[in-house]
């Protein structure tokens, strides 16, 4: 690692736990109807409007609620991408959809995954992308605050019935938290750089006329060959380059607060008009972790102990600096395969070097690794190079990552849940060891909380390790495998665990807009999402109802470095023990193989 | 249930205005009142004419411009409309291959350069669109820019500086320089302001 | 009759467990432990492969290798059985002794529910609840009841192993009678209060033999937590088949992994160890409760005791000894300390209490005063009465007394004279130390006054402050006025304490504890004693107090010992703690099992895959083999330790947690490396791999 990234990663940091507390603070004055009366007033006529009781819910009531908000979301994009022919906005007269990219697409919105099988700039309309993509980028990262702000309820209550009301948690997170950020956070991004207008594509003359090959075909769609039997290449020339045009720039700003990560445009946020700069790409990889770490201190103030809020903080910080340390080091390293063939992968003071394949120039190594570690640690999946590209331990990180349940930060509200869903196992655990019936922050952690941790701990490893069984084995699966050897099973390995875990990068070599990856890895996301939030919500439930026992010195502190290493202990080995085999026909052995011939 | 389902449709849809309508188009509004050229692309002009946007990169191979990122979009490289990396992994012999195409490439033009080649010049770049090279990447082309354009070198060298930026307080950003505004001054054009 | 302690590996206990392991390899038997069943499964799946490779078809792996993981894959099973099948046997012996106490029993059945009705001789297996029977210096008691007429001394060895006799007498604390145990003088008629089967020593010798014992909620829970590593194991290893299938396309070469292989990677990698000894470690902790001779009525109770973070102890028999002692002589002015003394010791000499007797003791201690003989001396001693008030003894025209101050105020003021305000002063003064003042008078005159003090247990002060540490508060429970009680509160170290206690404010106590978040413990004895026993969470009734105090308890202590819940406490915590330690252990031995399976069981496809084989083990099958033999013979290693319990220090939680993680954690990861690394050398010594 060099210097530069050292100081990236403690300026990351430091402004990352600056913003912390005033955020922390604010989100738990969201968990309460708003104290000023205009604002108060203002809710209600829409509250009534919508038809929206105020009674707060059980946590059944608010799982369903949750579940059936979710579902119209589905349709909602559905429905959108299959007729935007039809509608306006749409000055590229872009095609509807495919009904299997369309269902992918909606469920992998609604759920915060922003898995994308398509390519921005040429398959969305911009009505698509406001109405759809746009609304459920804002409104999944509030589904996601609201379970959170639920947990948070259950842990502070006790003897209580209900765990808060899903429509106000919902409204509330959207609106005096997301728009008010994103709002910021996208005037800033355009004055960099980033586009946002309703214009059609723009074309520019290029300096140099670019000339290409390409195979001419016949009119059915076949190369057309030489008697020989080579086919026939036709030398083109164009001198004109098509510039895409969109309001990308509010999508952005909603994409990082919100952990979403669907970009405008293909290549996400290494597009130069999602991220021009160096300093967007700062903003933007703040924007990734803020509301997530921030939550950790809401928890900690809610239930009256910002300590056990910090402690949480601690344990995701001790493991995203281990990653982001450990994801740097590795691209910096390079590939030695292309040293021997006379490249120079050297950083110094005229260049980054490192791994610079599938990486931009202006983020050079430290930023792009330092992302890449963010965007996987939260459940954000957008990308500014391409993890398909990583060294093969530089790409392990982030993919294993993903694979602990995106809980080093995490997701909005998907984050703290996750992780808090470890911090019960661990304590169980660390319960006993002391000799007590476990609890966590006085509550007992009996029968019916550990059968909901392990849905929620286990639901993730299940659809990613059988998902990509049946992407290994299936033909569909294998038909669009891009990169060979081992490096083609880590594609398979990482866009299952990616939409299990609601992530949404990939190593993006892979073919992903077919039938297949389309139709299994919507079903992955789906159960990845929900299949979390609801034994979440029942623990939330669970634990409102139950009795706050007083932690006395006889308790396990959970406050301190010991509960913190615990937790940390407790991720890692989970996530190592249900991943490692795969990981070693994958990235490990692909990283044996590299260095062991070179 | 059902008296799940008329709010959930009814807050769906006043998000949908809220978000998907009127934050969109407030922050299209200010864009475009505050930061008019950045929201519109960027787009520099020679003579009133667009030339590019800044942001951008271009396909260069002529040996008397700065040659930029290889790129990876299709057709055709820096293809504007479908920004695309390569995602070929570490060990993909496609990968070594189109490597060792690139050093040969850069060899041809310049034989008597017998440096290694920056890494940045010879591996494609995430968006194919990437409108930076790396200063040493600028510097390695240098003397074939200058035998091409029969230039001193040290103007070239001097041309390189006057464009280089340098990492913000030594963190932010890395040592880079933009393709085309580099080609554009070669070439003698003065971006309208 | 206690039980004594057995030693681990008891040849008579472990040859009916070896039979017992092959006994429990029933279907029915092996699908109660999640874990285990697992296991069994895959047993019977290699078996299969086996027999396929031996009958000369095409076997995936040479015979010999799939025949030596079958075999162990059994081991693993019967080893968890044995270890179920020894706890189980331990109990049973304790049990068995208890069970000896329980003979045929003639009983003599009244007609009518009084002394001299008319009486049948039945069976004692014969009476059922009600029914009144009448036992004579020699019975035995034929059953649980209680005395309803009539007190006799009782000898309650054969449950307790104490073998002073106990009275037991009708109404009162002291009226509960247990079957088997024999009268030895007078008299009692007593009315059966359970039906057959359903007595103490019934429910007892059901529990510890594990025929009624249920999963507790926390065994549940971890049960459940041990089925989803299981699970998560079990997907990891069955993609591996298509990971392979896989790999081996994308390497062009090589062969997949294989099924065996497969099976056995995953019996190493799922809790077998904790999954085998669960159980094990659930009858141990029965059967420690027992060892230290208290009941439990359910395993859940014994959970519950680690738990408790306050102590309801009562003051007198737990923190202080029964009987106040003399401690000081305080002479009024005029009065010599010495002539105080003579006076009290003159006084006590023929007083035969404890506390008369600690005069003596104390006058002959601080002034050398040898006792004399009240009859050379001519003296008449004036015992106790009630309507007095007061003892003492008249030598001559000496009339000296002690007793209480308004006692003796009324003695000196018939005699003309009066307490002295510096008197009065000084039994206030005693009062408010937590001592008790018995005031000395000869005739008309008080010479001072003798300090009883209560004396607290020794070492009792350092016991509490372990509580302390353990993060449990005690409270002391007294019927004292506050002041004394405050006194003793203090010297004893209690964290505090309940004066002037009535069975109400006891009971609102503990839910005042409750509501605060607190799990409480007490013991108790009397009738009055059952509402609290009731509330508290850990409730020990002691085995000589009554049906009704018994009943709303859930623990018994048959010695009736009320110090006895700082044990309970510390076999509770063990149990949990066992538990939590072979979990972790268990879990992190997975770690050195996978750095020896994986390189093994991927060599087909990657050989690049051996640089992970960091123990540089012979060849993968004998990698292979060492795992499982390890993971096998490390369960019987866990055996002793299952049954004895880890050791228990009162320590902070955090130091405890520091301990164990460091011991089972870090022993955990590194056990395996060095056990497998030996099977290894072993095996390829052999010359089996």
């Amino acid at each position: 690692m060099t210097t530069q990234s050292w100081s990236l990663l403690g300026i990351y940091l430091a402004v990352l736990f600056a913003a912390i507390k005033p955020l922390g603070l604010y989100m738990v004055k969201l968990m309460e109807a708003p104290r000023s009366p205009s604002l108060a007033r203002l809710e209600n006529g829409l509250f009534r409007l919508c038809g929206i009781e105020r009674e707060e819910m059980s946590w059944r009531q608010y799982a369903l609620a949750v579940l059936v908000f979710s579902l119209m979301g589905c349709i909602a994009v559905y429905a959108l991408q299959r007729l935007q022919l039809w509608l306006p906005l749409n000055p590229q007269r872009l095609p509807n959809v495919t009904p299997d990219s369309s269902f992918n697409t909606a469920i992998s919105f609604v759920t915060n995954t922003n898995w994308q099988g398509y390519g921005g700039e040429t398959t969305m309309s911009h009505l698509t992308q406001m109405l759809g993509l746009g609304t459920q980028n804002f409104v999944s990262a509030a589904a996601g605050i609201a379970v959170a702000f639920a947990l948070i309820r259950g842990f502070a209550r006790h003897s209580a019935q209900t765990i808060g009301n899903f429509w106000a948690d919902l409204y509330r997170a959207t609106a005096y938290l997301l728009l008010p950020l994103s709002f910021v956070l996208a005037l800033a991004l355009i004055s960099q750089g980033v586009v946002q207008n309703f214009s059609a594509h723009q074309e520019v003359v290029t300096l140099e006329p670019t000339i290409y090959e390409i195979t001419r075909v016949d009119n059915t769609g076949q190369p057309v060959t030489y008697a020989r039997g080579d086919a026939i290449v036709d030398a083109v020339s164009v001198t004109a380059q098509t510039l895409p045009m969109g309001p990308a720039a509010s999508q952005i700003a909603i994409k990082q607060l919100g952990t979403n990560g669907g970009g405008f445009f293909n290549v996400n946020s290494a597009h130069p008009y999602e991220n021009p700069t160096a300093l967007t790409n700062f903003l933007e990889a703040m924007a990734i972790l803020l509301i997530p770490a921030a939550l950790c201190y809401t928890f900690g103030k809610a239930v009256g102990d910002t300590r056990q809020g910090w402690a949480v903080l601690a344990a995701m910080t001790v493991i995203f600096v281990g990653a982001a340390i450990a994801t740097i080091s590795f691209e910096q390293q390079g590939n030695p395969k292309l040293t021997a063939l006379g490249a120079d992968q050297t950083a110094g003071a005229l260049q980054s070097g490192g791994n610079m394949e599938g990486k931009e120039t202006r983020y050079g190594i430290g930023a792009s690794a330092l992302w890449a570690v963010a965007t996987t640690a939260a459940s954000n999946g957008s990308v500014n190079s391409m993890h398909d590209s990583f060294t093969p331990l530089g790409g392990l990180i982030p993919m294993w990552l993903i694979q602990l349940g995106e809980v080093a930060f995490g997701g909005v509200g998907s984050g703290l849940y996750g992780m808090l869903a470890f911090a019960l196992m661990a304590m169980f655990i660390a319960g006993l060891m002391i000799g007590r019936t476990p609890e966590y922050l006085g509550k007992k952690i009996e029968a019916f909380e550990m059968k909901m941790v392990s849905i929620a701990i286990l639901i993730t490893p299940a659809l990613a390790l059988l998902g990509a069984a049946v992407g290994v084995m299936a033909a569909g699966g294998r038909a669009t495998i891009f990169n060979p050897g081992p490096h083609g099973f880590s594609e398979v390995l990482y866009a299952f665990s990616s939409a299990a875990n609601n992530n949404g990068s990939a190593f993006a070599g892979l073919g992903a807009n077919t039938p297949f990856y389309n139709g299994w890895l919507g079903a992955a996301m789906w159960f990845g999402r929900f299949g979390v939030i609801v034994p979440v919500l029942a623990i939330a439930g669970s634990l409102a109802a139950k009795k706050k026992l007083a932690v006395g010195p006889g308790a396990m502190p959970t406050h301190g470095p010991l509960f913190v290493t615990l937790l940390v202990g407790t991720v890692l080995l989970i996530g190592a023990l249900t991943y490692i085999p795969a990981l070693a026909l994958g990235p490990i052995v692909e990283h044996l193989i590299l260095w062991s011939i070179s | 249930m059902p008296n799940l389902i008329r709010p959930a449709v009814m807050l769906m849809a006043l998000l949908t205005i809220l978000t998907g309508v009127i934050y969109p188009l407030t922050v299209t509004v200010l864009g475009q009142l505050l930061f008019f050229h950045e929201a519109n692309g960027s787009i520099m002009t020679v003579n009133g004419k667009a030339v590019g946007s800044t942001l951008i990169g271009q396909q260069y191979s002529q040996p008397g411009h700065f040659w930029g990122r290889p790129s990876a979009t299709s057709p055709h490289p820096y293809n504007g409309a479908a920004s695309s990396g390569s995602n070929l992994g570490p060990l993909n012999p496609a990968l070594t291959g189109l490597v060792e195409a690139r050093i040969a490439a850069l060899r041809d033009a310049d034989p008597r350069n017998d440096q290694p080649a920056p890494i940045d010049l010879v591996t494609a770049s995430a968006s194919g669109l990437d409108p930076d090279i790396s200063l040493a990447a600028a510097y390695y082309q240098a003397t074939r820019v200058a035998r091409a354009r029969h230039l001193p070198l040290e103007q070239v060298v001097a041309l390189i500086d006057r464009h280089a930026r340098h990492p913000w307080l030594g963190i932010l950003g890395e040592p880079r320089v933009n393709v085309l505004r580099l080609n554009l001054a070669l070439d003698g054009h003065e971006p309208d302001s | 009759m206690t039980a004594k302690q057995l030693s681990m590996f008891e040849p008579r206990l472990v040859r009916p467990a070896m039979i017992d392991s092959f006994r429990k390899l029933d279907l029915r038997v092996q699908i109660r432990n999640p874990v285990m069943f697992v296991v069994y499964v895959g047993a019977l799946f290699t078996t299969g492969l086996w027999l396929h490779a031996l009958s000369g078809g095409h076997g995936e792996a040479p015979a010999w290798f799939i025949g030596t993981v079958t075999l162990w894959l059994w081991f693993t099973v019967l080893f968890a059985n044995f270890a179920e099948a020894l706890a189980e046997g331990r109990s049973k012996a304790q049990a068995a002794s208890l069970r000896a106490a329980k003979q045929t029993i003639m009983a003599k059945k009244l007609r009518e529910p009084r002394y001299g009705a008319a009486l049948d001789y039945v069976h004692g297996a014969e009476l059922r609840r009600g029914d009144v029977a009448l036992v004579e210096a020699g019975d035995t008691i034929p059953a649980d009841g209680e005395v309803i007429e009539g007190a006799a001394s009782v000898n309650e060895s054969a449950i307790t192993g104490e073998s002073a006799p106990v009275i037991r007498e009708a109404g009162g604390d002291f009226s509960a009678v247990t079957g088997g145990t024999t009268v030895l003088s007078d008299w009692i008629v007593m009315r059966i209060t359970v039906n057959p089967g359903e007595a103490f020593i019934d429910r007892m010798i059901a529990l510890v033999e594990g025929a009624r014992r249920q999963k507790t909620p926390n065994e549940i829970a971890l049960t459940i937590l041990l089925v989803a590593l299981t699970l998560a194991f079990l997907l990891a290893t069955v993609t591996l088949l298509p990971y392979t299938l896989y790999s081996v396309t994308a390497a062009g070469a090589g062969a997949p992994v294989t099924v065996t292989a497969l099976v056995a990677l995953l019996v190493c990698l799922i809790p077998t160890t904790i999954g085998a000894l669960l159980s094990a470690i659930g009858i141990a902790g029965m059967s420690r409760m027992l060892g230290a001779n208290v009941i439990a009525t359910s395993g859940r109770a014994v959970e519950a005791a680690g738990d408790v973070n306050v102590l309801l102890l009562d003051k007198t028999g737990t923190i202080t000894l029964g009987n106040r002692q003399a401690d000081a002589f305080l002479p009024v002015s005029g009065t010599t300390e010495r002539q105080l003394a003579d006076a009290a010791q003159l006084a006590s000499l023929a007083d035969e209490t404890p506390e008369g007797r600690s005069i003596v003791v104390l006058a002959k201690r601080l002034f050398n005063l040898r006792e004399r003989d009240i009859r050379a001396l001519g003296a008449t001693f004036v015992p106790f009465s009630a309507q007095t008030r007061m003892s003492g003894v008249n030598l001559g025209k000496r009339q000296i007394r002690k007793g209480a101050e308004d006692a003796i105020r009324r003695h000196v003021e018939t005699n003309g004279g009066g307490i002295p305000a510096e008197a009065s002063r000084l039994v206030a003064e005693v009062s408010r130390r937590g001592s008790t003042p018995l005031v000395v008078s000869e005739h008309a005159r008080v010479l001072g006054i003798i300090e009883l003090k209560d004396i607290v247990k020794g070492g009792i002060r350092e016991r509490f402050a372990e509580l302390r540490r353990m993060g449990i508060k005690t409270v002391m429970i007294t019927g004292d006025n506050r002041l004394t009680a405050a006194a003793i509160a203090a010297e004893a170290g209690v964290d505090d304490f309940l004066a002037e206690a009535t069975p109400e404010a006891k009971l609102a106590l503990i839910r005042q504890y409750q509501a605060e978040g607190h799990l409480v413990a007490m013991t108790g004895d009397g009738s009055n004693d059952a509402p609290a026993l009731a509330q508290a969470d850990v409730a020990v009734a002691m085995h000589s107090g009554t049906q009704a105090a018994k009943e709303a308890g859930n623990m018994v202590d048959l010695d009736s010992n009320p110090t006895k819940l700082l044990e309970v406490v510390v076999v509770g915590k063990q149990m949990l703690m066992t538990r939590g330690a072979l979990t972790t252990f268990s879990i992190a031995n997975d770690v050195a099992k996978y750095f020896a399976i994986i390189p093994a069981i991927f060599a087909g496809v990657y050989p690049q895959l051996n640089a992970l084989n960091v123990m540089n083990l012979a060849s993968p099958q004998s990698a292979i083999l060492s795992a499982v033999i390890f993971n096998a013979l490390i369960i019987v290693a866990l055996i002793p330790l299952a049954l004895k319990g880890i050791r228990y220090r009162p320590r902070g939680a955090g130091a405890v947690l520091r301990r164990n993680l460091a011991i089972y954690g870090l022993g955990g990861i590194v056990v395996p490396f060095v056990g497998i690394k030996l099977i290894d050398l072993g095996l390829a010594a052999v010359g089996l791999v």
